[in-house]
């Protein structure tokens, strides 16, 4: 098999060397009633070009030559090939986590460079080397908040996106942390007045998303100065960083959650993706996941090291502040490489063509007659839109068209299945935009 | 080596009793033990705290030791030094790396612990018994 | 570097392919210089809409200061030169124990790459996404074959989330009888994520002394096993890679006394294809695709931690599950009794589509892997045991712990020999693990090892176990070959510096040298 580098003779020897007869004497230790006499039931083996067709036959069962119009925390960015010609290389892709750092310094360094960039997005002080995703991320985000506070209620605008609320869910259950879900307002933004200072003066932090799970931008400033008043912290969660290259930072956030898939890393169904936790440096021993740091070494050579690691699973066992351990490493540096190549001016611009696009979809989706955009709000690449009839509907005859229509929004909201949330990112073309809506305008006029 | 006038815990932590005020620190033991200190946690000012209630941490790179209260009462001072100077309590535990002063409900409490005499003895089995 | 150390290894013959070591290179951000840009993207096709109009002006950002311009060459340059300070698979052994540092096959980085497959959203229909959904139930079907149980979620990122969703699905199904109970088992010898994922799940940790055998105490086992014992949390082989021969007895007790039997399965690589978990007794367990099944670690992350479980435990797995009715896949959400999600969508497919890759080279000789993963490990263990203490001298599977009692009483310590193991060309072996053998050096080749890398190991360990003796201040300030000695953990813990920031902020970071890095002469290798 090519990949064990032995021959049947090197076996033998080596197990005479052993002094073993055969190999099943290195076995005798599991009861012969375990023992398998049988080899197991599995398909192959498959040679490459065999597993290459395999997948192949995979790849063609799904949606390509459709056009998706969906976002909802996982966005079609333009990536470059410089990223995968560096990120297959050996030396990142097979090495293991940097806890002997001698030999580890190009993971390290990538690693601080990746902290910095995480931290100037954000306009937060530190960050920390990846959390497995952004909804893992903000549920970090939450018990961290709880152990600064030491309060055990969370207040969560329902504009945060329903998935990662699931998953803060599952883990808040089992921690005493109760969830109180607060509503939106016409604007389809985060709906400050509804919380009442009661609630407040026991949360441990409020959590907003901006851009927020319809795609409209919070102003975070009030909900910051709200929390603040009672003791609180404000967590912000950002599914869509690239709005970050023409949106102020969340500077006014204590704790931000943010999912980096945008830069780089590819749609994948679903993972692996790279979530992040930024926030104050005053808090950063109370924050998850590994971090790099500066350290010297006795000749005073400059390099990096794991560090603060008395915060983690191999040390503090029981008391750590999260059980994490392999995180996204990888991805990270995926979309370290991305960020470093698309640059100060890059992700600007990659911003406003964004925004641009997004804004010309919805004026000539506005034309349609029977479509509406029900939240007033301003947004960036992601926007809500009313039909005449259920979304669903509308999505079966869109396919017909090859597009993959708006995410019907009755899936996590209940009472809107009329709406939609549609994305447009640079990567949709104006004629594809034009066909969408022209599709859309013959679909609903009959 | 261990001050005279100090009471010692089981667990490395000392105090030393002046009126009703009890400085708490950890012993040369402890520190030597944890190796080289990289952060100190500190309680607020103001916390109230039962002998034997977690008054905080000593971190170094490789491990993390609780500090438990020696005694019963408030706490009226912290040592802010300690924020910036971790490794005084590598060298200096007994004087001026002192973690927290308490204001003591009951003197009486702190006799119950081990004298100087006694905890050398004690540490002195904890030695042998990790060479063994 | 040290001309002399590299000399004197010449001189005695150390063969093992070496790393460059050399080129300074500082952060990308000290490139920048303005203007400068690596990416260019095609021209907008719409109206161009002023930001400050569309969102107002107070909402708009100046620009990201400190933000990388560089150009697409210096990218290229910049990452090739940090990646030459690493070490890799690709280069040589990883002797971790636990860690199963095997061989990534390219073609699993090739078929993730597919149009059609890198490109699915997971939240397009199910009718466009059968191939996905297929790829996910067939990696399931095969790692329920593999460990003999019932029903899976592939929903879990790591191992340390299996552990957790396998928790949580213990409690849920004892809810389910009435009673979900208080405590877990586990053995001091547990890895940390272990009792660190009991606390998340809201049990209490109850720590169980191993035998002089190093294995789970039989003859008390039944005390331990009281009313509010939820599971017991186990390691097979456990981390001092030695078989727990009781296994299946312990199952029994805990079966008896309404408890379960959770299996942490990161020694699979002992087990895949001779034996099967779900066969002596374990009710719940979790795999680590990025271990055992070849996703690479990509210097720490992504991984898999896919759960798999007995039938009682099937109705509170994670949702969504992928289900198969009439040949066609679905995602069923519809599960009332569901623990919830654990993580959005269904998981990292790209590391599950990678880990069914490997699986299908192999097919059913999948337990050839395992039986060079044991031979390995016995022939290293075999021609070291006469230099280094074996605290524990039974049986090894696929890997074998040492501990550094003869080398210390030299004043050489596990750690020192690992870091002059580096010299020697090889990243060292785990250190201080596990917490039950004091100065362990933990070592697992993998069936990835050729004969001739293990011998080049065995010598490199063997001429340390000499160094101990005649030389130990060469080990105890090892390593000498490399871009960086060892560095001061401690000043970096006491003041941490965990980003670069622009010049006139560094005044706080000036204790960092950043011209005094030494140039370093390459050796020849």
């Amino acid at each position: 098999m090519r990949y064990l580098p032995k021959s049947q003779s090197e076996r033998r020897e080596m197990l005479d060397a052993i002094g073993a007869k055969s190999i099943e004497k290195l076995f005798e230790t599991i009861p012969a009633k375990y023992r398998l006499n049988e080899l197991l039931n599995l398909p192959g083996p498959l040679s490459e070009m065999e597993i290459i067709d395999y997948f192949k036959a995979r790849a063609a069962e799904n949606s390509r030559g459709f056009t998706s119009f969906l976002g909802a925390g996982v966005y079609q960015h333009v990536k470059s090939v410089v990223t995968d010609a560096l990120v297959q290389r050996g030396e990142f892709l097979t090495s293991y986590t940097p806890y002997q750092a001698e030999i580890s310094q190009g993971t390290l360094q990538a690693i601080f460079e990746f902290q910095t960039l995480m931290a100037q997005l954000t306009g937060q002080e530190v960050a920390n080397a990846s959390m497995y995703d952004g909804s893992t991320a903000l549920t970090e985000a939450v018990l961290m908040a709880e152990r600064l506070t030491r309060r055990h209620r969370v207040l969560v605008a329902n504009t945060v996106h329903p998935e990662y609320r699931q998953v803060l869910a599952t883990y808040a259950k089992h921690l005493g942390i109760q969830i109180e879900e607060f509503g939106f307002t016409a604007s389809g933004q985060a709906d400050l007045n509804s919380l009442r200072d009661a609630s407040l003066s026991e949360a441990a932090a409020i959590v907003v998303q901006s851009p927020n799970f319809f795609g409209v931008l919070e102003n975070l400033a009030p909900f910051a100065e709200r929390a603040h008043a009672t003791g609180a912290l404000l967590v912000d969660c950002i599914t869509e960083p690239v709005s970050l290259g023409i949106v102020k930072p969340p500077e006014e956030a204590d704790i931000v959650a943010l999912e980096a898939q945008s830069f780089g890393v590819p749609p994948s169904y679903g993972g692996p993706f790279v979530g992040v936790i930024a926030a104050r440096e005053k808090f950063v021993r109370q924050m998850p996941g590994r971090l790099a740091g500066e350290a010297l070494d006795a000749e005073g050579r400059r390099g990096f090291c794991l560090t603060l690691a008395t915060r983690e699973q191999h040390i503090r066992r029981e008391k750590a502040t999260s059980n994490i351990c392999t995180n996204e490493a990888l991805y990270a540096l995926v979309v370290t490489i991305h960020l470093c190549l698309l640059g100060k001016e890059g992700l600007r611009e990659l911003a406003g063509q964004n925004l641009s696009k997004a804004r010309f979809a919805q004026e000539q989706l506005k034309k349609i007659p029977g479509v509406t955009l029900p939240f007033s709000g301003a947004t960036f690449n992601e926007f809500v839109v009313e039909f005449p009839r259920p979304v669903t509907q509308v999505n079966q005859k869109l396919a017909a068209e090859k597009i993959i229509g708006p995410l019907a929004l009755e899936k996590y909201y209940s009472g809107m299945a009329n709406r939609g949330l549609v994305c447009i990112t640079e990567t949709m073309s104006r004629t594809e935009i034009e066909r969408f809506t022209a599709a859309l305008r013959k679909i609903l006029a009959n | 080596m261990y001050p005279a006038d100090f009471r010692y815990t089981k667990d490395h932590e000392w105090v030393q009793i002046t009126g009703s005020v009890g400085t708490i620190g950890i012993t040369d033991y402890a520190q030597h033990a944890l190796g080289d200190v990289v952060f100190v946690e500190l309680p607020k000012v103001g916390a109230k705290v039962k002998a034997g209630d977690v008054l905080g941490a000593v971190e170094s790179v490789k491990a993390v030791s609780e500090v438990f209260s020696p005694v019963t009462g408030e706490v009226t001072e912290v040592n802010s030094d300690l924020s910036t100077a971790p490794e005084k309590i590598n060298q200096d535990p007994h004087r001026s790396a002192w973690l927290a002063k308490i204001k003591i409900e009951n003197a009486s409490e702190a006799s119950k612990l081990m004298d100087a005499k006694t905890y050398t003895e004690y540490v002195a089995e904890k030695e042998k018994e990790q060479t063994a | 570097m040290n001309q002399r150390t590299t000399d004197e290894m010449e001189a005695i013959g150390i063969k093992k392919a070496r790393r460059h070591v050399s080129q300074n290179e500082g952060l990308i951000f000290d490139k920048s210089v303005r203007g400068k840009r690596g990416m260019e993207l095609p021209p907008l096709d719409v109206p161009s809409v002023d930001p400050a109009n569309a969102l107002g002006a107070e909402f708009v950002r100046d620009g990201i200061e400190g933000f990388p311009e560089v150009s697409e060459i210096e990218v290229i340059r910049h990452f090739t030169r940090l990646s030459t300070w690493n070490y890799a698979i690709d280069l040589g052994m990883y002797p971790l124990g636990s860690c199963t540092m095997k061989y990534n096959p390219r073609v699993n980085e090739f078929v993730a790459r597919l149009e059609g497959l890198a490109t699915e959203h997971p939240l397009q229909p199910d009718e466009v996404s059968q191939g996905c959904l297929r790829i996910i139930h067939d990696l399931q079907k095969c790692l329920l074959e593999i460990t003999g149980m019932d029903a899976a979620s592939l929903e879990p990122v790591a191992g340390a989330q299996g552990e957790l969703t396998g928790l949580l699905l213990i409690r849920a199904y004892l809810e389910s009888k009435g009673n979900p109970r208080k405590k877990v088992l586990i053995p001091d010898s547990a890895h940390g994520t272990n009792p660190a994922s009991v606390v998340i799940a809201n049990y209490e940790v109850q720590n169980i002394k191993s035998n002089e055998r190093g294995q789970i105490d039989i003859a008390h086992f039944r005390e331990f096993v009281t009313e509010d014992v939820a599971a017991l949390m186990i390691t097979n082989p456990s981390t001092l890679g030695v078989y727990e021969e009781n296994i299946a007895e312990i199952a029994e007790i805990l079966h008896s006394r309404g408890a379960l039997l959770y299996m942490d399965g990161a020694n699979m690589n002992a087990l895949a294809g001779v034996t099967r978990p779900g066969d002596f007794g374990v009710d719940v367990m979790h795999l680590n695709l990025h271990k055992t099944f070849s996703t690479p670690h990509g210097g720490g992350g992504p991984g898999a931690g896919p759960v798999t479980v007995k039938k009682i435990l099937e109705p509170f797995l994670p949702v969504p599950v992928v289900t198969q009715t009439n040949g066609k896949f679905a995602l069923d959400y519809n599960r009332p009794q569901s623990i919830g999600r654990v993580r959005a969508y269904c998981g990292n497919f790209g590391v599950l589509l990678r880990a069914l890759a490997y699986t299908l080279a192999y097919g059913p000789g999948i337990r050839q892997t395992t039986e060079d993963a044991v031979l390995n490990a016995n022939y290293i263990r075999k021609h070291l045991e006469d230099l280094y203490e074996l605290p524990y001298n039974l049986p090894s599977m696929h890997e074998v712990v040492f501990s550094d009692a003869r080398q210390r009483k030299h004043g050489v310590n596990t750690m020192d020999i690992a870091k002059r193991l580096i010299d020697y060309g090889f990243h060292p072996y785990t250190t201080a693990f596990p917490l039950i053998v004091p100065g362990a050096l933990m070592i697992e080749p993998t069936e990835s090892e050729s004969r001739e890398e293990c011998d080049l190991f065995i010598e490199a360990m063997r001429s340390i176990a000499t160094e101990a003796e005649t030389n130990p201040e060469i080990v105890k300030t090892a390593p000498h070959a490399t871009r960086v000695g060892r560095l001061d953990e401690v000043a970096a813990a006491r003041r941490p510096i965990l980003r670069w920031k622009p010049k006139q902020n560094q005044n706080a970071q000036k204790q960092v040298a950043t011209h005094g890095e030494k140039a370093h002469i390459i050796p020849t290798a």
